[in-house]
């Protein structure tokens, strides 16, 4: 029995040595974490090779997603480009470090319209990435938008050819926009009268995804989609049939920006490819791939006019003054997730 | 000396701890716990988690998931009992490139599979397009509850055939001319000979796709467009969006616990007769 004992526990630490003691030394690890289809991988590869690293790339589609990823701690990041709302509540909860802004001298591209919001007030923690907002992408030949409303995706007369997103603080903002209340509402009476009206909106939905529907409205399966404004940049290039409107009610703007999590150990190295990721070259590649805003003040002059023009991409001013930002909704958050589980159970 | 070889056998008590019962303990533990236990000072045990399941909307979210794998078990064994029964009829030489056959979409991943079923079925798909080819009206499809039990059909009959094709093959011949020679025709010889000899792989098939017919969540999210919320869409949904892991394990262990008693159920009807072929 105890020759047994011993052997099993043998094996057991052979099997523990063999999985902790295999990380080599020589070549530094960047382990990065963004969201899918949100970067020119080619840059990566330029990075890794200019300055001797590997860089571990891993992706996720939800902040919500994100967050338990990074705190369950499986994997440690050296870098993270997420949402503003996230990103206050993980500064919050002391899991971001503060940037050395000296190894980070292409910060100064960065437009001050996007630096000092409310989720990092004085900018000490993140570097914005992309920025953009949610609207409606549309088929020009079957869709009327003169109404300029959220009411539009509620229309009967498409009828199985609408398509909102799985992801239940966007759907919420549609609702709660259409109501007249704010997106970031704690209110339980208003978040049930937004839940009501997703609720009678769910026989006309078609369906519920985040990724795919750019790849629907060019098909011309769909009538309209909820998305956000880089998707509909990427969509109406491929289809000229397709355009985007961000109704009357107002919106919800968003930011997406680089943060360093209390997790790492190679903060330099981190901030040495923000900076890198902050170039204007860098940039440029990257609005070539993921089709969204751009907070960089010298690469928007080099953009060409098309791309200017579309109102999905340079969204205007009027637009913007009526758009709110997501806030951390702390705890209230489970009254969210709470109504959006009654709904898809529904 | 002989004693020896049995050694061999401990890896494989060290992978069943490591791998089964290791992750299954885990579950248990986190699904009798409070959100706020982070280690053994703050552990504290609750039924809170379970109480929360037997709750309507998420009762009628199992129930849903159970009724969509038992319509995708039932149209499976439809279908796969009479493709067994005719590829152990058919000549060795051809069985097994049928056999083959029914094996190699296995081979590709299962996303890949269920991608190309959203543009066979699209509204501006294949089907669609043939339909309005030859003058037909056209439907809607993807993103229907058929379209969910249809992506589980498809993905999930290999293992209905399968295990019916091994209790069919295994099966005595010599019973069926016995049967001929006793007097009785077609029709009795199946329902009294071949029917009862093949019940143990018509079992394991049944087990074997209902089991991941109602945990998937892949197929409803990507075929049903995640209109017809199944019990693996909400576990993973509590793992990955909300973070509850506590509520979430619970859920999964009233999973396991419904899985085993119907399996158990099964078991009883399950007479091991000879000649019948067991998978498990």
């Amino acid at each position: 029995m105890k020759r047994k004992l011993i052997l099993i526990i043998s094996i057991l630490s052979l099997v523990l040595i063999l999985a902790t003691g295999c990380s080599t030394e020589e070549k530094q690890t960047l382990n990065v974490l963004n969201y899918d289809i949100y970067i020119d991988r080619s840059l990566l590869t330029e990075f890794e090779k200019a300055n001797n690293v590997t860089i571990k790339y891993d992706t996720y589609s939800t902040p919500e997603e994100m967050y338990i990823k990074v705190k369950s701690g499986a994997s440690k990041y050296d870098l993270i480009i997420s949402s503003e709302y996230m990103i206050e509540r993980m500064i919050n909860e002391n899991l971001v470090n503060k940037l050395n802004f000296d190894n980070i001298p292409n910060y100064k591209y960065i437009s001050e319209d996007f630096k000092n919001h409310i989720y990092d007030p004085s900018n000490e923690y993140s570097v914005p990435y992309f920025w953009g907002t949610l609207g409606i992408l549309y088929n020009k030949n079957t869709v009327d938008a003169s109404s300029d409303s959220w009411a539009m995706l509620w229309d009967e007369a498409h009828a199985q050819k609408i398509i909102m997103m799985d992801s239940q603080r966007d759907s919420f903002a549609a609702a709660l926009k259409l109501l007249g209340y704010s997106l970031n509402t704690v209110d339980e009476k208003e978040l049930d009268e937004a839940k009501e009206l997703l609720i009678q909106q769910r026989p006309l939905v078609m369906a519920y995804i985040t990724d795919g529907s750019p790849a629907i409205m060019i098909n011309e399966e769909a009538d309209m989609a909820l998305v956000w404004s880089g998707e509909a940049v990427s969509a109406m290039a491929e289809n000229e049939d397709l355009d985007f409107v961000i109704p009357k009610e107002g919106s919800n703007i968003w930011i997406d920006a680089m943060i360093i999590p209390s997790t790492t150990d190679k903060q330099e190295l981190a901030e040495k490819l923000i900076n890198f990721l902050c170039s204007t070259e860098a940039t440029l590649r990257n609005i070539d791939e993921v089709w969204y805003s751009t907070v960089h003040t010298e690469a928007i002059e080099l953009l060409d006019e098309e791309l200017l023009s579309n109102p999905a991409f340079n969204i205007p001013q009027s637009d913007l003054d009526k758009m709110e930002m997501f806030r951390d909704p702390k705890e209230f958050i489970d009254l969210y997730t709470e109504r959006w589980t009654e709904l898809m159970a529904n | 000396m002989k004693d020896r070889t049995k050694y061999f056998a401990y890896p494989y008590v060290v992978w069943i701890f490591l791998f089964i019962a290791l992750p299954a303990f885990l579950v248990l533990l986190y699904s009798s716990t409070t959100k706020e236990s982070n280690g053994l000072t703050t552990i504290h045990f609750t039924l809170e988690n379970y109480k929360k399941f037997f709750q309507p909307i998420y009762l009628n979210i199992l129930w849903d998931s159970i009724y969509l794998a038992a319509v995708s078990t039932v149209i499976c064994l439809i279908l796969g009992y009479p493709a067994a029964l005719i590829i152990s009829n058919t000549h060795v030489s051809k069985r097994n490139t049928l056999l083959f056959l029914c094996i190699l979409p296995m081979w590709m991943n299962m996303l890949l599979r269920t991608y190309a079923w959203m543009t066979i079925l699209g509204n501006n798909g294949i089907l669609n397009n043939f339909f309005a080819f030859i003058g037909l009206p056209t439907f809607n499809m993807l993103y229907t509850r058929g379209a969910t039990v249809m992506g589980m059909v498809y993905n999930f009959i290999p293992f209905m055939i399968l295990p019916i094709y091994t209790a069919l093959s295994k099966m005595d011949k010599g019973l069926l001319e016995a049967a001929d020679d006793l007097g009785a025709d077609k029709k009795t010889v199946f329902t009294k000979v071949i029917l009862p000899l093949s019940m143990p792989g018509v079992i394991s098939g049944i087990i074997m796709v209902f089991m991941p017919a109602v945990s998937t969540f892949i197929i409803p999210q990507l075929l049903g467009g995640n209109k017809s919320m199944m019990i693996g869409n909400l576990v993973e949904k509590l793992f990955i969006l909300n973070g509850d892991w506590n509520f979430g394990s619970a859920i999964s262990m009233v999973m396991m616990i419904i899985i085993l008693l119907s399996m158990s159920i099964m078991n009883k009807f399950d007479i091991d007769k000879e000649g019948g072929a067991r998978l498990w």
